[in-house]
């Protein structure tokens, strides 16, 4: 398996090698947006990874606490604020409201996911939790259609457009910089949240081991709805920055989303954030050297299915990720 | 073990015997209805209760789908592997029937049996034999996503499963140009499948027996074939859950170390279980595609996954009336109640809201409250009950002991 697995990562790299002489530009370019796109998958990634790591439940509807974020980044900015005719310092400042809207109403829609339908059933078999967790992502999702629709809302472009710099023809525009520039404090304040405060200590001590935290006096409680608020104000800020950068958004829009980010949070080792950035990181890679690329490229009607394949390989071939240990195997 | 042996559900102060007799009366009277459904719509409701009762072809789809359930059934329900692309054999299935029974290879004239005429194009196999091909194909399918995968646990599989559930369909989709070649059809999908039937020769033999039932006024026949095939289900459900590999998924699901600890080929039983839920789930989907007669990438969505989970949930994981009934009530409500509550809806309050629109939030509501109130479903299966609320016997157990010591 191992040479197989060698094989495979030596075709790869000759694959992206070959591609970056036959046309540098396009891949220095394809490089620079996985960055932005991996950012978005970074963010949602940590909301599965935090909820793993302390519960060990694929918490299924996260991917569509971020289509909320998405969506109630469209309704305060776009429709309250409107931002889409607003520029310089006040389009920062109220974009920051709606940033905050967003995480905030994430968070607590997350804890409200938590405390209604998954408190009551975490002694309960496995499976019971992750079907429920699926449940409520049909909600979730179909509630947006209730309030939005099932077509795509869209607006004009909220972001300044313009170039910084030009990579052949083509701009780098400051858009893609922005997000980066959302997502980095924000990955940022996670690690100082988790690492340096009481709560976050409090939340990696439940992680470890649930019973003696108790005994330490941590209410477990309220840690793992700390933990279901942190991932959901993540996911908020993730489709802040999906909606301001793409500039629309639907019902279903957390569907492949999550199943992507959730892959990069496997890819990273489940439970482990940094990983989970990390995977976030490389699935925007994946996805953009697979669409963009010029020489020999799947193309992108094939992304999901590398994505899904890449997924099943890690599971089978190394479920502990890049940087997690082994978990697939625990009952 | 013996502490398993639950004590029998019984009527209070109804004999054994007389119990059974009341069962068999009422399942029989159940299969007459049903046989004779289709005259009784045409004869009877369909002026009265149009607008609440499914006509045949819906009937139809609604027998079709709870077969899927069933199928299900033996994945999730017996062996407790939960398996979120189902999808995927119900694609498998139809694309099968697409291959074996259109057009879609003009190159080559294979005729045999088909209901199409003497010297069309393509490949045309009997109809009864694409059915076959298809579940068969289907299970080979499933016991190649079950080797590499099957060794997971729990949620992993599921996601995994999840994964194949998306990677097909998108297969189907891209596969226009398969290094050159139209496997699929891509977006379009493919069209002008035959119908069901027992062809041109039968039919002048037996005058009563239709060469094609796409033919004929309504999908009686269709109806007809479908209950045939929930009746073959429900059986080998039956057979199979009370023989020596059934309560080997029992015991997986149960406790998978302690099977293989003792002596359960957990990979050879996990796969087994694959394979006769695909086979049935490639079934269902080419009888589907045998009436619609065609087939597209966009009818293999995850939700229809989750729909046939709803049902398995539902109706009570693991036990075969409760499924069956999961899945025609599940089907009913999806392919005509909605519709026609929405109307009825409508009509009364002078709105216009589409409530079927919204079917996956009412599903995404059911599921998470019979997780939460009532997870063994509407009829459970008294072992899956027993294991579903273990905790609380423990919970209970403790009190007791707690309350002994004190």
């Amino acid at each position: 398996m191992s040479i197989l697995g060698i094989g495979l990562l030596a075709l790869v790299a000759f694959w992206l090698v070959e591609n970056a002489v036959k046309n540098f530009n396009q891949f220095l370019l394809v490089t620079l947006n996985g960055i932005t796109n991996g950012s978005i998958y970074a963010l949602v990634a940590i909301g599965y990874t935090l909820v793993y790591g302390i519960l060990e439940l694929i918490n299924f509807a996260h991917g569509d606490v971020f289509s909320w974020g998405a969506m109630v980044t469209y309704t305060i900015g776009v429709s309250w604020l409107g931002v889409a005719s607003k520029s310089g310092v006040g389009l920062f400042a109220l974009l920051l409201v709606a940033l905050l809207g967003a995480a905030a109403f994430c968070a607590t829609l997350n804890m409200a996911v938590e405390r209604v339908a998954y408190r009551r059933l975490r002694n309960a078999p496995r499976l019971a939790p992750l079907i429920t967790a699926i449940g409520m992502s049909f909600v979730l999702s179909n509630a947006i259609a209730v309030f939005y629709g099932f077509n795509y809302v869209s607006t004009n472009p909220i972001l300044p457009q313009g170039a910084i710099f030009t990579i052949g023809h083509q701009a780098y525009g400051w858009d893609k910089l922005i997000v980066l520039l959302i997502t980095f404090p924000a990955l940022a304040g996670l690690t100082y949240v988790v690492k340096r405060t009481r709560w976050g200590k409090a939340m990696r001590a439940t992680a470890q081991n649930r019973d003696a935290a108790r005994l330490m006096g941590i209410d477990v409680d309220r840690a793992i709805s700390f933990a279901f608020g942190l991932g959901g104000a993540l996911a908020g800020i993730g489709g802040f920055a999906y909606l301001v950068y793409f500039t629309q958004g639907r019902f279903d829009l957390g569907f492949r989303i999550g199943l992507f980010a959730f892959t990069a949070a496997v890819l990273g080792g489940i439970g482990n954030i940094a990983g989970a950035a990390l995977g976030g990181y490389l699935i925007g890679f994946i996805e953009n050297f697979n669409s963009g690329l010029t020489w020999h490229a799947p193309g992108p009607n094939w992304t999901e299915s590398l994505v899904f394949i890449l997924l099943i390989l890690i599971l089978v071939f190394r479920p502990h990720g890049l940087l997690g240990e082994s978990l697939s195997t625990r009952s | 073990m013996s502490a398993w042996r639950l004590p029998a559900v019984r009527l209070p102060g109804v004999p054994e015997s007389s119990r059974r007799r009341v069962n068999l009366t009422l399942g029989a009277a159940v299969v007459v209805v049903l046989v004779l459904y289709p005259w009784f719509y045409s004869m009877w409701l369909q002026n009265t209760l149009t607008q609440w009762l499914p006509d045949t072809s819906t009937a139809f789809t609604i027998l079709a789908f709870t077969v899927m359930g069933l199928g299900l059934n033996f994945v999730v329900g017996y062996a407790g592997l939960l398996d979120l692309g189902y999808v995927a054999f119900f694609a498998a299935g139809s694309y099968v029937a697409g291959w074996l029974a259109s057009e879609q290879f003009p190159q080559v004239s294979f005729i045999l049996g088909g209901t199409a005429p003497h010297g069309t194009p393509g490949i045309h196999l009997s109809p009864w034999l694409v059915i076959l091909c298809a579940a068969i194909f289907s299970a080979v399918l499933g016991v190649l996503i079950g080797i590499p995968t099957l060794r997971l646990r729990g949620d992993y599989l599921a996601i995994v499963t999840l994964g194949f559930g998306e990677i097909i369909p998108q297969f189907v989709n891209n596969g226009d140009n398969i290094a050159g070649h139209n496997v699929t059809n891509g977006s379009f999908g493919l069209n002008g499948i035959d119908g069901l039937g027992f062809g041109n020769s039968v039919h002048s033999a037996l005058g009563f027996l239709p060469a094609n039932f796409l033919n004929e006024a309504d999908s009686r026949w269709y109806y007809w074939t479908a209950l045939l095939l929930v009746a073959i289900t429900i059986a080998a459900s039956i057979l199979l859950r009370d023989s020596r590999l059934g309560r080997a998924w029992i015991a997986i699901r149960e406790d998978e170390d302690a099977a293989g600890a003792m002596g359960v080929p957990l990979m050879r039983t996990k796969t087994l279980s694959y394979l006769i839920g695909a086979f049935f789930g490639g079934a269902a989907g080419c009888l589907i595609t045998l009436q619609a007669s065609s087939t597209s990438p966009t009818a293999f969505s995850l939700q229809v996954s989750i729909f046939v989970l709803c049902m398995v949930i539902l109706g009570g994981m693991g036990n075969v009336w409760g499924v069956t009934l999961g899945g025609i009530l599940l089907a009913y409500v999806n392919y005509k109640g909605l519709y026609a509550a929405g109307n009825t809806f409508n009509s009364t309050f002078g709105t216009n809201v589409q409530i079927p629109e919204y079917s996956y939030l009412i599903y995404g509501i059911a599921i998470v409250l019979f997780m939460l109130v009532r997870p063994e479903g509407l009829i459970p299966s008294a072992r899956r009950r027993a294991e579903l609320h273990e905790e609380e016997e423990e919970e209970i157990a403790t009190e007791i002991a707690e309350g002994a010591a004190a």
